[in-house]
């Protein structure tokens, strides 16, 4: 078919690159962030492994050591060696921390995304929902909660109970991107060939909110494992299952600073602050990143 | 003779503000328009922003509903009490052009797939017809498949995605492309080959055009018909030569007047004496 | 006399620096109206950072420097090193969107009484401002107002008010009519024109619409891929270009009342990161030949007082008289499946990226 337009060759362009194909060049923070964390990750998940008495049982060892090539962390008040059970908190630490980030991201994504596109009744019932949400006070609520239960609940209803509270905010925003998303022209535009309202969805939006989300989900493993520190401290989470928080608990308890066992107190307190440190770098690394290729940075 | 398009008391308010100090915007008011032609014909509808010049694109577009009116294209009445025309259908009787070619893609899909994705479903071709049916439009707009695929939007310039939205929207065959500014967007340099582009269409593809513009010079250029609106009114509607070279309502002639031309100079105009017309439109 | 000497500006970013403006030399001479044309890519409204002074990081000029033609108070002549401490005295600055450059939450007459250079009577100042502003055609009550109770066109008319109210020299303008409706416009820059003939200043235009240009400057200065391109009244470049990029920018749009073809100009200006070699222009040029592509065409007074940055200006007449006789229309119209006539052969397009003059394209 010949053309009548005035047209040249197209120009070739070598010099920009497309968003998405190849492999993300981590910057410094990246590195760094997902160094820690990976260590964390591995270390908790293996290290159990080589140890064959649960750390979470009383008595098995001498009360009070101090540190030695055996117990490379001493061990504490109820007899339990300080380095396994500190594996053992972060473990469960983190298990929590992924669990619970799981399930908010899933509802909130889900939730946001279609509130924010479908629009009519089914948003005002959502938003009405999630405004609900978040204006309940979390940490109040958890402690009244544990307050009733008082440690006879079960580890996983404390994840069921993060997940319900703190799945709105996320929500909201999510929504708020969509509505300001589905105005642009490339929606009309692909919605003028052909596509469905979740071809839409998926394909135009979701890339859009897709850095958020993920920068959300690590944003959410800090929150969960947070909460759950915070409510163990005080006593009010299942303080027999190691988490880093129930750790707190058990040294302030027994005033380990008073006692001279400062690996107790003090290895919680640094791997609480490492491990934040890492999920906080890697979030800001990824937001970094995400901004990088939008070519904003 | 086709009804190429035909606009029936189109009326669209919006209301800004609130209680009690809201105020009601006209963005159309009571547009009648009727183009009926045996051959494709490129209508023009000029005026400022404010005109409601791209709430009408909007409507017969039908991302939005109109209070009260109709329209029918090519014998489908597609907008109107009751009109529900069936999506697919109607893709293939209409598509769109938009302002920015750099917001057309996103940003996060190749510009192929868009093209495809028309073919295959506006168009209910086969893998292999859509392919060829793609190379096709893409070769009228002077563009090759190769140019395309797997390229994202950023690695072209406002001219060339322009041109691939073109070809896009020539995919389904459809009998009137409403075109929104397709050009601003773009260098004034090389706004000329989009404008050709759509002279060409009109002839190989036999597509007619809504061309929506404020650049009265390039309607001139393009246009069989033209539309002069201003306040969601279309003030004086007739053939472009007559209509911009002897206007007859006293705002196409405000309007003519005001456009920085390269034919006469405006400090003539002030030596002479001559006042700027009716400022009161305007006003500031 | 203001003075450009080899001005190189240079944006500082990740990826490298690169020189937004390549070196321009220039005299303008003072008391007319300059335009800059150009567009997206080609530097001008860096060029006109530079000459306000308006450099910080990312921007900054690292050669060259302006002179411009006067002393401040303490006898020592003004360049871009001092010229920073001039604002609003000597040279001002009248942006596209006045809505950004108005503070939304203070009455307008605050912003007035906001320059360092206002004497310290704030109601006497007032007074004057409000005898100013209806010289502009404005009420004197609008400075009482808030920006967003006035239209488009008025606060339009407000920053010229402040741009002019103390009577600078040099006044700069970038695209400042760009975002209002062409009647409104047209009433700007008349309220401009007639300004400087009363004030005698100087005023520097940048603008991409060529119309406005023909309307408003008496000189101009053409600018592509951070270079100067041609650099003459606005009578001759448009009565008889000298370069064949200017030919192309006036030549390809429509007038009304003409139905001759017109042509598009294909390709697009090279990414700064990726210059070709020799000039700028020859990728797309109907004229270039291997001397264009090796050598670099420098900004040269071809005709007196008409600067051009091309071999061949003096064969651009020609380029022009055989475009004048391009077909109408309504003939080619007829001729389907030929090649609309081109003005240029083959023309030979090489690799350009995108970056720079893609995200100007975007900016605008």
């Amino acid at each position: 078919m010949t053309s009548n337009v005035s047209s040249g060759v197209l120009v070739k362009s070598p010099a920009a690159k497309p968003v998405r194909r190849r492999l993300p060049k981590l910057n410094g923070r990246l590195y760094v962030g997902l160094s820690i964390v990976s260590l964390f990750i591995l270390g908790s998940l293996v290290l159990p492994l080589f140890s064959k008495v649960d750390p979470a049982a009383q008595g098995t060892y001498l009360k009070n050591l101090p540190l030695s090539a055996k117990h490379v962390l001493g061990t504490n008040a109820l007899g339990q060696d300080i380095f396994w059970f500190l594996v053992a908190a972060i473990r469960n630490s983190l298990l929590l921390g992924v669990g619970v980030s799981i399930g908010i991201t899933a509802i909130s994504t889900f939730l946001g995304l279609s509130a924010g596109f479908i629009g009519g009744w089914y948003e005002r019932i959502v938003v009405i929902f999630i405004d609900t949400f978040i204006t309940i006070p979390v940490l109040p609520i958890l402690i009244v909660l544990g307050a009733l239960v008082r440690g006879n609940t079960s580890f996983a209803i404390v994840g069921v109970i993060l997940v319900c509270f703190g799945w709105a905010w996320n929500a909201r925003t999510i929504r708020s991107m969509v509505l300001s998303l589905r105005e642009r022209e490339f929606v009309n535009m692909a919605r003028f060939s052909g596509a469905s309202t979740f071809d839409i969805i998926y394909r135009e939006i979701f890339p859009y909110v897709y850095a958020y989300i993920v920068v959300g989900f690590i944003n959410t493993i800090l929150f969960a494992i947070n909460t759950e520190a915070a409510l163990a401290v005080i006593g009010l989470s299942k303080v027999q299952v190691p988490t880093l928080g129930s750790i707190i608990f058990w040294a302030l308890n027994y005033n380990a600073l008073m006692i001279g066992q400062m690996a107790w107190i003090v290895a919680p307190i640094v791997a609480t602050v490492l491990l934040f440190l890492g999920l906080f770098l890697t979030s800001t690394g990824y937001n970094e990143l995400f901004a990088e290729r939008r070519g904003v940075a | 003779m086709k009804t190429i398009l035909k606009t029936v008391g189109l009326n669209k308010e919006y209301q800004l503000g609130s209680f009690p100090r809201n105020v009601t915007i006209k963005a159309l008011n009571n547009v009648n328009l009727t183009v009926e032609s045996d051959q494709p014909v490129i209508i023009s509808v000029v005026g400022e922003s404010g005109s409601g010049k791209t709430t009408l694109a909007k409507v017969i577009l039908r991302l939005v509903k109109p209070n009260s009116g109709e329209v029918t294209i090519d014998g489908h009445r597609i907008v109107g009490k009751g009109a529900n025309p069936d999506n697919n259908e109607f893709l293939r009787t209409v598509q769109p052009i938009f302002q920015n070619p750099f917001e057309a893609f996103s940003r996060y899909r190749t510009i192929d797939t868009y093209l495809v994705e028309v073919a295959t479903r506006v168009a209910g071709l086969g893998k292999a017809e859509a392919v060829a049916a793609v190379e096709a439009a893409l070769a009228v707009v002077g563009l090759e498949y190769k140019d395309v695929r797997g390229k994202y939007p950023n690695q072209f310039s406002g001219g060339e995605l322009q041109r691939a939205s073109v070809a896009r929207a020539l995919i389904p065959h459809p009998s009137l492309i409403i075109a929104d500014e397709p050009v601003s967007m773009i260098d004034a340099s090389r706004r000329m080959i989009i404008i050709n582009l759509f002279l060409a269409l009109k002839q190989e593809t036999k597509t007619s055009f809504l061309y929506i513009t404020h650049d009265l010079a390039t309607a001139y250029y393009i246009s069989d018909y033209i539309a002069v609106m201003t306040r969601g009114t279309v003030v004086e509607f007739g053939e472009a030569k007559q209509v911009l070279q002897h206007p007859q309502h006293d705002y196409s002639r405000l309007l003519l007047s005001a456009i920085p031309s390269l034919d006469h100079k405006w400090s003539d105009e002030i030596a002479a004496g001559k006042k700027l017309a009716a400022v009161t439109e305007a006003a500031g | 006399m203001i003075k450009l000497d080899n001005v190189v500006a240079t944006y500082t970013m990740q990826r490298g620096q690169v020189n937004a403006v390549d070196g321009i030399n220039l005299e303008i001479p003072t008391g007319l109206i300059l335009g800059i044309a150009g567009e997206s890519g080609c530097g001008k409204s860096t060029l006109m950072k530079v000459i306000y002074g308006d450099t910080g990081f990312p921007l900054g000029l690292s050669a060259g420097s302006v002179d411009y033609g006067f002393e401040n108070d303490r006898r020592e002549p003004v360049t871009s090193q001092n010229i920073q401490k001039e604002w609003f005295k000597r040279i001002s600055y009248i942006p596209q969107s006045s809505m950004s450059s108005l503070n939304p939450v203070v009455r307008i007459r605050h912003q007035f009484t906001d320059f360092p250079a206002t004497s310290r009577n704030k109601a006497q100042t007032l007074e004057r401002v409000r005898v100013f502003v209806q010289k502009l055609g404005l009420p004197p009550e609008s400075i009482d107002a808030y920006p967003h109770e006035l239209s488009g066109g008025m606060r339009q008319r407000i920053m010229v008010a402040m741009a002019t109210f103390l009577q600078p020299e040099i006044i700069l303008a970038d695209e400042p009519t760009t975002a209002l409706d062409v009647v409104v416009q047209k009433e700007i820059l008349i309220l401009l024109m007639e300004l400087q003939k009363e004030m005698k200043n100087t005023i520097i235009f940048v603008s991409h619409d060529m119309g406005v240009h023909y309307q408003l400057t008496d000189k101009m200065l053409i600018m592509y891929a951070a270079k100067a391109a041609e650099y003459a009244n606005t009578a001759d470049i448009f009565r008889e270009p000298l370069h064949p990029y200017t030919l192309m920018l006036t030549g390809s749009l429509p007038t009304i009342g003409d139905d001759r073809a017109r042509q598009g100009l294909p390709g697009r200006p090279p990414s700064l990161w990726e210059l070709p070699q020799g000039c700028r222009f020859a990728p797309r040029c109907p004229l270039a030949t291997e001397l264009c592509r090796t050598v670099e065409p420098a900004l040269a007074e071809h005709r007196p007082g008409r600067f051009s940055a091309c071999h061949y200006a003096d064969s651009v007449p020609q380029l022009q008289a055989s475009m004048r006789n391009a077909p109408k229309l309504s003939d080619v119209a007829k001729d389907t499946p030929k090649r609309a006539p081109q003005a240029a052969s083959a023309l030979q397009l090489d690799e350009a990226g995108t970056s720079a003059g893609q995200r100007e394209e975007v900016a605008r």
